[in-house]
């Protein structure tokens, strides 16, 4: 596990939601801070490459600019489930996929910029495993704003 | 979206560089000014194309270890109601209706972050409570196989 001290834990608290819009914006983090920029960035720099970041970009929504996504269940037999994760993950359109053991243990979702896109790819999954995938799109939005409260 | 917003998202989708001027490159590459290609990048999150621009956490590095979705089993005539209270909750990072289906009856769908499932199972015990939701299970995530984000 990662170690954090509280500068670090600070950091990734604000870059989550309050990432400043700037072209420099390491160096106006650091003013907000009462840090430099050099030091600022070296921290992501060990941030990152231990993992505690992942990337500092866009969180895309796919529905506002022009498509469709979607949650997608499937039980796959326990010897299989190696291969039948990697033909899901082959596909750039799928963006999360995990195993959570249950009726269903096979979990990912999909986003394309066509709803047919979507029924394409399942079918060829289909194809591929001869496995049922239950199609979950979503009907209401109520909440969607990950963000962690790193303690 | 026009075109050069599209190669905005691409080109930053991945993740930025951690350098002191990290929208240089793109701004060249496509032509643009830095400040422009900032502006462009705030008035896509302001009109909602981009949910923020930030820090994607690796929640599990840091110990945040548990991660749980949970599934409730609610009357249709309560789904506004219910959605709203499970929305409420700041340990409740994701809400969504789906439709049942002839063998999958859970229709809302709420994901819980936490450091550990004992934490999970409490806010979703305490979920339960305020909605009167009875019928409802937590599915923790035993292996990670991809998390890219959505990418154009």
């Amino acid at each position: 596990m990662i170690y954090l001290d509280d500068t670090d834990k600070n950091i990734l608290n604000i870059i989550q939601h309050d990432f400043p819009l700037d072209i420099h914006p390491f160096q106006k983090l650091g003013k907000e801070l009462g840090i430099s920029e050099e030091e600022i960035i070296g921290r992501l720099k060990r941030l990152h490459d231990e993992g505690a970041i992942r990337k500092i970009g866009p969180v895309i929504n796919r529905k506002r600019i022009g498509g469709s996504s979607t949650l997608v269940a499937v039980n796959v037999p326990g010897d299989r489930i190696d291969e039948v994760a990697a033909y899901i993950d082959e596909y750039p359109e799928v963006s999360h996929n995990y195993l959570r053991p249950d009726k269903y243990n096979v979990w990912f979702t999909l986003s394309a910029s066509r709803e047919e896109r979507i029924n394409e790819i399942l079918m060829e999954l289909n194809q591929k495993t001869g496995l049922k995938f239950i199609n979950l799109p979503t009907v209401r939005l109520f909440k969607i704003g990950v963000k962690f409260n790193i303690k | 979206m026009d075109a050069i917003d599209e190669q905005i998202l691409k080109a930053t989708q991945d993740g930025i560089p951690l350098t002191g001027s990290p929208f240089r490159d793109i701004a060249n590459r496509l032509g643009l000014s830095e400040e422009e290609v900032v502006e462009r990048i705030r008035l896509m999150k302001e009109k909602g194309m981009i949910r923020r621009f930030g820090a994607s956490i690796g929640h599990r590095d840091i110990g945040i270890l548990a991660n749980a979705m949970c599934i409730w089993n609610v009357p249709e005539e309560r789904v506004e109601d219910v959605g709203r209270i499970m929305a409420s909750f700041p340990e409740v990072t994701h809400c969504y209706e789906r439709p049942r289906r002839p063998e999958w009856e859970y229709n809302l769908f709420t994901m819980v972050h936490s450091y550990t499932r004992e934490d999970c199972e409490q806010v979703a015990s305490r979920i339960s409570e305020s909605t009167g939701v009875k019928d409802y299970r937590l599915l923790f995530s035993e292996r990670e196989f991809k998390k890219t984000g959505v990418r154009l």
